[in-house]
């Protein structure tokens, strides 16, 4: 990249020309706009961007947007972007998945992914549904779910994307909800800033399908009782005139309320940059259905070594102990002899 | 070897010998070191090591056998020959499972030890054929107590008897080596590289091999010594190599010489692993050997790499390839170059995966879903291997398009010699990248030039930023298009895309006369088997032929003007008749199958004895 000052971007230079097919009211328009405003504060060239894709509804978005793209097949995006990060870490990869295709289909690689922890951003547009093949329950929609393919009530008992997440040692957690556009940018940017795999999850509604599926997180008056912000060296408070807190009771988080005795020192203490993963994965364990807050922000944020920058350093490394590869030399390593 | 001996020493133009021995016994070490030594005695070698899939069946029994058999000779060879000359067995169950491929007269040398009660029961045998003399009547037997003398020959360095024990194969190893002639001298080179961290165990083995060297030098009943003498190669500098080496090195070779990095997708499987191993050793040649989670994982993170710019292979056998079917449709929609390697083993299913076969030719040409056709090229030897990864690669980028590898357990486990090709006259696959455009113009990443090739248009290259996908593409610019008669034209163009590769291949060559009674058609491991049976034959003054197809889709464009030019046509194939299949669908000219599949190659004999019927017939 040259020093000369890059050309400044607009939301709209991100646009690609292709008609955004989304239904009416689906939570997908807001990641895009987001992810439109948030690129060009990020000082990358728009070629130096890539998105890749599953399938399903939110596995659209590459065409969506003007940087390089591939929708590639379902469950399996965080592979293609593995193997094109680790031939071009110059680039700046996303990958965009939805709650079937990230966790069902493709777990495997959600999981070795994540572990890789591969400069790779990954959006999980979580919508608790298979949207583009029509209603189907997915790994998380809730027990006793009813959809097309659950008339009496879902009864896999379902998964918690995030906890999935910190037990495959991801580095960076987070997330967001799609209605709330500010947090859902700074979580971008926090993500986007992050070396390693960064994981946000994302709650957006499908509003043909399952909507109003995360109303307790979003309804004006419900919200800041629903939702705990996290904020890092901050203590675990909300509420709408925040004075509920929570504590840890041993091991168990627990709601308390502030006053009468409990202050905000008695409460946890947000560290998303804490070695150990148990904070973490305790957030991601608090589930509205359970009486608790649901954190948005950021869970976790810490450093850890990156395949892609392991993998070209072991070239460098064989390049410096071997010298550049040499055909010649490769040929006529070991035994041979001459015919005359 | 320098030393004299008084023992008459007898010319031979060619010999075969296996050693065979329970899978711990060290049999693939052993015929390794034959081949390597005796390929650079300057023999012409061909080779072909045989184990059993579990690692460690129970010791001494029957499925635990492992071996290694070497063809050896002063003329040119093609294969690993289809009876054994001289066969060491450590262990009765190696005796009862190979006794059948030693001639009658061959040299039959075992292990005494091993032929205690335990190890007869354990296979089968009723008495001790050491000593009730049934083998006299057919073989040269030489009963040699490998363990006692192995153990007499390392005492003192303080080994356990089990290390002790360990050393036998170098024992087996010296005793070919005098019986044939051979040199000590590169396997002594050997043990000190590889054992040279530990000098106790690499002395032992050199003390074993010189035992069993002087053995056969001093013991009264091996009366004769054996020579074969140096083949008449083309002049050059050789190498012994073996197939998945040699693929490997064709995949470096091709990368290097197009200036790109090289991307590997793999998941361990029997018997491709070893591409991933040799390539995880070539880092310095700018490698990225990437060990995914699954085939499917591999295969997407190659079209990753592919659609960033980079040379990307994945390799696997059958089982791993019916992973990435799905991805490979996308691998064709995105028309992104890349190379699919299949190194067939027995199927279906798990199948037989130490042995080989090619009933993997259906699954490369149509094992996808919608119409979804790739280029399938195959390499017929090991050495072939090298080549065929760079013409992959080649017709790869120049097509813009994936490309099927097949190649199978036998090519790649065997070994052959190489001659080392001069670096500077290697074919270089030049790779053009989309150039950028100038002000305003629109990219169109489907836009194709006249073989049908769209651009490769590299990700940080500045207005080309562009969307592929697994949905179908408007032509030209490749945006979404469900449009009927769009989809049917790229059917129809893709298809056409792979039919124009044959404008850009040799044209197919035939070995023997340009027509006549009987043509041979075969593709893959059986090459050499056929070579050699239609050179048999032709040398017995038949009118026949043999064609060996490299280009299994699109067929080399005179091929069926050759196919037209015998009064018969017959295709042996380790399958039930793939591409017979294929032939018949393609050409209304009547055909004869020659198919096997235990899990073996085609014995010269085989196709020589089916050549002789049908010219009859
Ligand atoms: C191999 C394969 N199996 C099944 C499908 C069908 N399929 C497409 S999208 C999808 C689920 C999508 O759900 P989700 O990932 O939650 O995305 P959403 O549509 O809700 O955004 C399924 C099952 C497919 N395309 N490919
Ligand atoms: S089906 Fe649901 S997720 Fe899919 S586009 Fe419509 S609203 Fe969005």
């Amino acid at each position: 990249m040259s020093t000369d000052a890059l050309p400044v971007l607009k939301p709209t230079d991100f646009a690609s020309d292709q008609d955004v097919r989304w239904c009416p009211g689906c939570g997908d328009y807001a990641i895009l706009a987001q992810m439109k405003k948030v690129l060009p504060s990020l000082g990358v060239p728009r070629e130096k961007i890539v998105f890749i894709s599953g399938i399903g509804c939110s596995s659209r978005f590459p065409y969506y947007m003007n940087t390089y793209g591939m929708h590639s097949i379902h469950g399996r995006a965080p592979a293609v972007a593995s193997g094109l990060k680790t031939v071009r870490p110059d680039l700046q990869v996303w990958v965009i998945t939805g709650d079937g295709d990230g966790l069902s289909i493709g777990g495997n690689h959600l999981m070795h992914a994540i572990r890789r922890n591969m400069d790779l951003n990954i959006i999980l547009f979580n919508n608790r549904i298979y949207g583009l093949t029509k209603g189907q329950y997915s790994p998380t929609s809730l027990l006793g779910a009813k959809t097309k393919s659950s008339p009496m009530g879902a009864i896999d008992n379902p998964l918690n994307p995030l906890s999935i997440v910190v037990g495959a040692e991801g580095t960076f957690v987070a997330r967001t909800i799609d209605t709330n556009l500010k947090h859902m940018g700074k979580v971008m940017e926090r993500a986007a800033a992050h070396s390693g795999t960064s994981f946000i999850e994302v709650y957006q509604n499908c509003h043909v399908f399952n909507d109003g599926a995360w109303n307790y997180a979003k309804e004006r008056d419900e919200k800041e009782d629903n939702v705990l912000e996290l904020e890092h060296g901050k203590p675990m408070i909300f509420g709408k005139n925040r004075d509920k807190g929570i504590r840890l009771n041993g091991l168990e988080p627990e709601v308390v309320e502030l006053g009468k005795g409990i202050s905000e020192d008695d409460l946890l203490f947000h560290d998303e940059r804490a070695t150990e993963p148990s904070l973490a994965y305790l957030l991601t364990r608090m589930r509205h259905q359970d009486g608790f807050p649901e954190p948005i922000g950021v869970f976790r944020a810490v450093e850890s070594p990156q395949y892609d920058d392991l993998i070209n350093r072991q070239i460098e490394q064989a390049i410096g102990t071997q010298g550049p590869g040499d055909l010649e030399k490769l040929f006529h390593s070991g035994d041979t002899w001459t015919v005359s | 070897m320098s030393t004299a001996t008084e023992k008459p020493r007898q010319q031979l133009d060619e010999a075969t010998v296996r050693f065979c021995g329970d899978s711990g016994d060290g049999m693939q070490l052993a015929g390794t070191q034959f081949t390597n030594t005796s390929a650079l005695a300057g023999n012409d070698v061909a080779t072909f090591p045989d184990f059993p899939a579990e690692i460690r069946a129970p010791r001494g029994t029957k499925a635990g056998v492992s071996g290694f058999q070497i063809h050896f000779s002063s003329r040119d060879i093609y294969t690993p020959g289809d009876t054994v000359d001289a066969l060491v067995a450590m262990n009765p169950a190696a005796l009862i499972t190979n006794i059948g491929d030693l001639r009658d007269g061959g040299i039959l040398v075992c292990n005494e030890s091993a032929f205690d009660k335990k190890g007869l029961e354990q296979a089968g045998y009723a008495s001790n054929p050491l000593e009730d003399g049934s083998l006299e009547q057919s073989y040269k037997l030489h009963k040699v107590d490998m363990t006692k003398l192995t153990r007499l020959a390392v005492e003192g360095l303080g080994l356990s008897q089990k290390e002790a024990d360990r050393c036998r194969n170098f024992f087996a190893m010296g005793l070919v080596f005098w019986l044939y002639d051979r040199s000590l001298d590169p396997t002594l080179r050997f043990i000190d590289a590889k054992f040279g961290k530990n000098p106790d165990v690499a002395e032992a083995n050199r003390r074993a091999l010189k035992a069993g060297y002087n053995y056969g030098e001093t013991v009264e009943a091996i009366s004769t010594q054996y020579h074969v003498g140096k083949a008449d190669l083309t002049p050059g500098t050789y190498r012994n190599i073996m197939g998945n080496t040699a693929l490997a090195w064709g995949l470096v070779t091709a990368a290097h010489l197009s200036k790109r990095r090289l991307f590997l997708g793999a998941y361990p499987i029997t018997p491709a692993s070893d591409i991933l191993h040799e390539l995880a050793k070539l880092k310095n040649f700018d490698v990225l050997t990437f060990q995914a989670e699954d085939e499917i994982a591999a295969v997407t993170a190659t079209i990753g790499a592919s659609f960033a710019g980079e040379m990307a292979v994945t390799a696997s056998s059958g089982p791993g390839i019916a992973l990435k079917g799905e991805a490979l449709g996308l691998a064709v929609m995105t028309e992104l170059p890349m190379i699919v390697i299949n190194v067939q083993r027995g199927g279906p299913s798990t199948g037989l995966p130490t042995k080989t076969e090619q009933a993997d030719l259906f699954q490369a040409m149509y094992g996808r879903n919608g119409e979804c056709p790739m280029p399938v090229i195959a390499a017929s030897s090991p050495a072939d291997c090298f080549e065929v990864a760079q013409e992959a690669w080649r017709i790869a980028v120049e097509h813009m398009i994936p490309v099927f590898l097949l190649t199978d357990g036998y090519i790649a486990n065997g070994s052959e010699p190489w001659r080392i090709p001069d670096v500077g006259s290697l074919p270089r696959t030049e790779v053009k990248y989309a150039e950028p455009l100038s002000n305003g113009d629109v990219f169109h990443p489907y836009e194709r030039n006249e073989r049908l090739a769209r651009p490769w248009a590299r990700p940080g290259t500045p207005t080309l930023m562009h969307r592929v996908g697994g949905l179908e593409k408007q032509d030209i610019t490749g945006n979404v298009s469900y449009d009927p008669a769009n989809h049917q034209h790229m059917i129809e163009t893709r298809a056409r895309k792979v039919e124009l590769i044959a404008d850009h291949i040799p044209l197919q060559e035939v070995d023997g006369p340009e027509s006549g009674d009987l043509l041979v058609v075969s593709w893959g491991g059986p090459y050499g088997s056929c070579a050699t049976a239609v050179h048999t034959a032709l040398a017995a003054g038949k009118s026949v032929a043999h064609c060996h197809l490299r280009y299994l889709n699109p067929f080399p464009k005179n091929f069926e003007q050759i196919l037209r030019s015998y009064k018969k046509v017959l295709v042996p194939e380790l399958n039930c008749g793939q591409l017979l299949t294929i032939l018949r669908s393609k050409f209304d000219i009547p055909l004869v199958g020659l198919n096997k599949v235990q899990g073996k190659p085609f014995q010269v004999g085989e196709i020589l004895d089916r050549i002789h019927a049908e010219l009859e017939g």
